[in-house]
């Protein structure tokens, strides 16, 4: 196991992703934040209170659940739910952006995109991840990247986070490829 | 687990699961999203060899919300003897490409036979077989008292929950026995003698025949339909004498704590185990249980059918 990023390297992650969305959304007031359950909603609350630390705006925060649109709930036995808040501003006409840890195959913001079209028909998406590892399976790009962190599939990258794990921290397992899937 | 047969079979935690599954599902309906696509591409068959109305139409509506493809089944009128009877209508159910049967049945036992005859490959829901069970309805009406008693998450510990009337032939009564006792509540029974079972004794529960002196301590009361299609005997005198020891009115109904629940699976006989009064008081969550029967109903086929089951 080797560490990737530290627990300062996650923080200044998260201040530079805070930043960048400021600097690219000229009205900050029209953007909504969704983080997709577990470590991505943790890190959406943090990004939110990050940007009100920087420019005292307060951006409604929230979280979105994408276990029911997932495209392998056939070939997987059936995952629990996670609670889905979509803050009271709705995502009708709004700039949501979408936050999770991990960016591999694409497919959870496929899903995610999805579940998001469900809620309303936001102005634009965009994605934040804190790590982009590569392998990305279909066409999805991340708009604000914490860190690019180049892999093979024979490996793991774990995020924990204070709010679930008592410790901030990424890190990389070597596994087997089939484990990965 | 593939089939969802009795109570009996969920552990506490499973039982749990289901409940927090349903409360994700009924938030999702209430964010406006009223379809899935979580079960697209499955067929649900509801076959129903007795009468029913919402627990047909809310498995079916909670199907379509999942993006399921339905077959309605109506095995009514059948002249085969049952074990074939059912045997052939599974045959053709499994040549349909079932994914999953709901399965509402006069004969006690019906959903395990069905389940266990490997004549089908889907999963097997018991929506009520004779006078044994109906898991469904104790899991949304635990899930209804849940939602008004306690915190979303947590079990019914330290709960008292009245069930009224016709114990002998409710499904209902047995399977809300087995959920309530356990997630942690205290049951009690008020029937006349002849409508209790022989069995009790080893249910774990209190039997009462006095409702005004049970009403005071309860936190919620499950009032029983009379069913009028199963009192072959002499039960009790009349209906009359009935409604007046064991129908709930609202003179009744104002012994009970200011937060305690009426409930009833429905359909009320109104003016019999239940007054009019009653049934559209602000303590009766009757409508509700109908609305959250669908969510519950979600969740069941999310856990059962959706994924890719071990047996």
């Amino acid at each position: 196991m080797s560490v990737a990023l530290s627990s300062e390297d996650i923080s200044r992650a998260i201040t530079r992703i805070s930043h960048e969305i400021l600097e690219k959304n000229t009205d900050p007031t029209s953007v909504t934040i969704l983080g997709i359950p577990t470590r991505g909603a943790d890190l959406a609350y943090r990004i939110a209170q990050s940007i009100l630390d920087i420019s005292g705006i307060e951006i409604p925060v929230g979280a979105l659940d994408i276990t029911l649109h997932r495209d392998d709930l056939r070939i997987r036995p059936p995952r629990p739910l996670m609670d889905t808040v979509i803050p009271l501003a709705g995502v009708e006409g709004r700039t949501v952006i979408l936050v999770d840890d991990v960016l591999f195959s694409g497919r959870t913001i496929r899903s995610a995109l999805d579940a998001l079209g469900e809620v309303g028909r936001p102005a634009r998406v965009q994605l934040a991840v804190l790590v982009d590892r590569g392998h990305r399976e279909l066409p999805i790009r991340a708009d604000y990247v914490g860190k690019n962190l180049p892999t093979s599939l024979n490996q793991s990258v774990k995020v924990s986070l204070i709010e679930r794990d008592g410790a901030d921290e990424v890190s990389i397992d070597e596994v087997s490829a089939a484990e990965n899937l | 687990m593939r089939h969802l047969l009795s109570i009996s079979d969920l552990s506490r935690d499973f039982a749990l699961e289901i409940l927090s599954t349903a409360h994700e599902l009924s938030r999702v309906s209430e964010n406006g999203t009223k379809k899935l696509p979580t079960l697209r591409g499955k067929t649900v068959v509801n076959l129903f060899a007795e009468d029913s109305t919402r627990t047909r139409i809310s498995f079916e509506a909670a199907a379509k919300r999942l993006s399921a493809d339905v077959i309605n089944f109506s095995a009514k009128g059948s002249s085969v003897s049952k074990g074939e009877s059912l045997k052939d209508t599974a045959q053709t159910l499994q040549a349909l490409g079932a994914d999953a049967v709901i399965l509402r049945h006069p004969a006690s036992g019906a959903a395990h036979r069905l389940a266990q005859g490997r004549w089908i490959s889907g999963s097997v829901i018991n929506a009520g077989d004779g006078t044994h069970e109906h898991p469904s309805q104790a899991l949304l009406d635990a899930f209804t008292i849940q939602r008004h008693l306690c915190d979303s998450k947590g079990d019914l510990a330290g709960l008292h929950i009245a069930i009224v009337g016709d114990i002998l032939h409710s499904r209902v009564a047995r399977s809300n026995i087995l959920l309530l006792k356990k997630l942690g509540a205290t049951v009690t029974l008020v029937a006349p003698p002849t409508l209790i079972p022989f069995a009790w004794q080893s249910w774990g529960v209190e039997v009462s025949h006095d409702l005004d002196a049970v009403l005071p301590t309860v936190d919620a009361v499950i009032m029983l339909r009379i069913q009028k299609e199963r009192m072959s005997d002499l039960y009790f005198p009349s209906s009359r004498e009935y409604s007046a020891l064991f129908g709930i009115n609202a003179e009744r109904a104002s012994l009970m704590k200011s937060h305690a629940l009426v409930m009833h699976p429905g359909p009320m006989n109104r003016g019999l185990e239940i007054t009019a009064e009653v049934a559209d008081s602000s303590a009766s969550v009757v409508v509700e249980q109908v609305a959250n029967g669908v969510s519950v109903r979600m969740a069941i086929l999310y856990l059962f059918i959706a994924g890719n089951q071990e047996d």
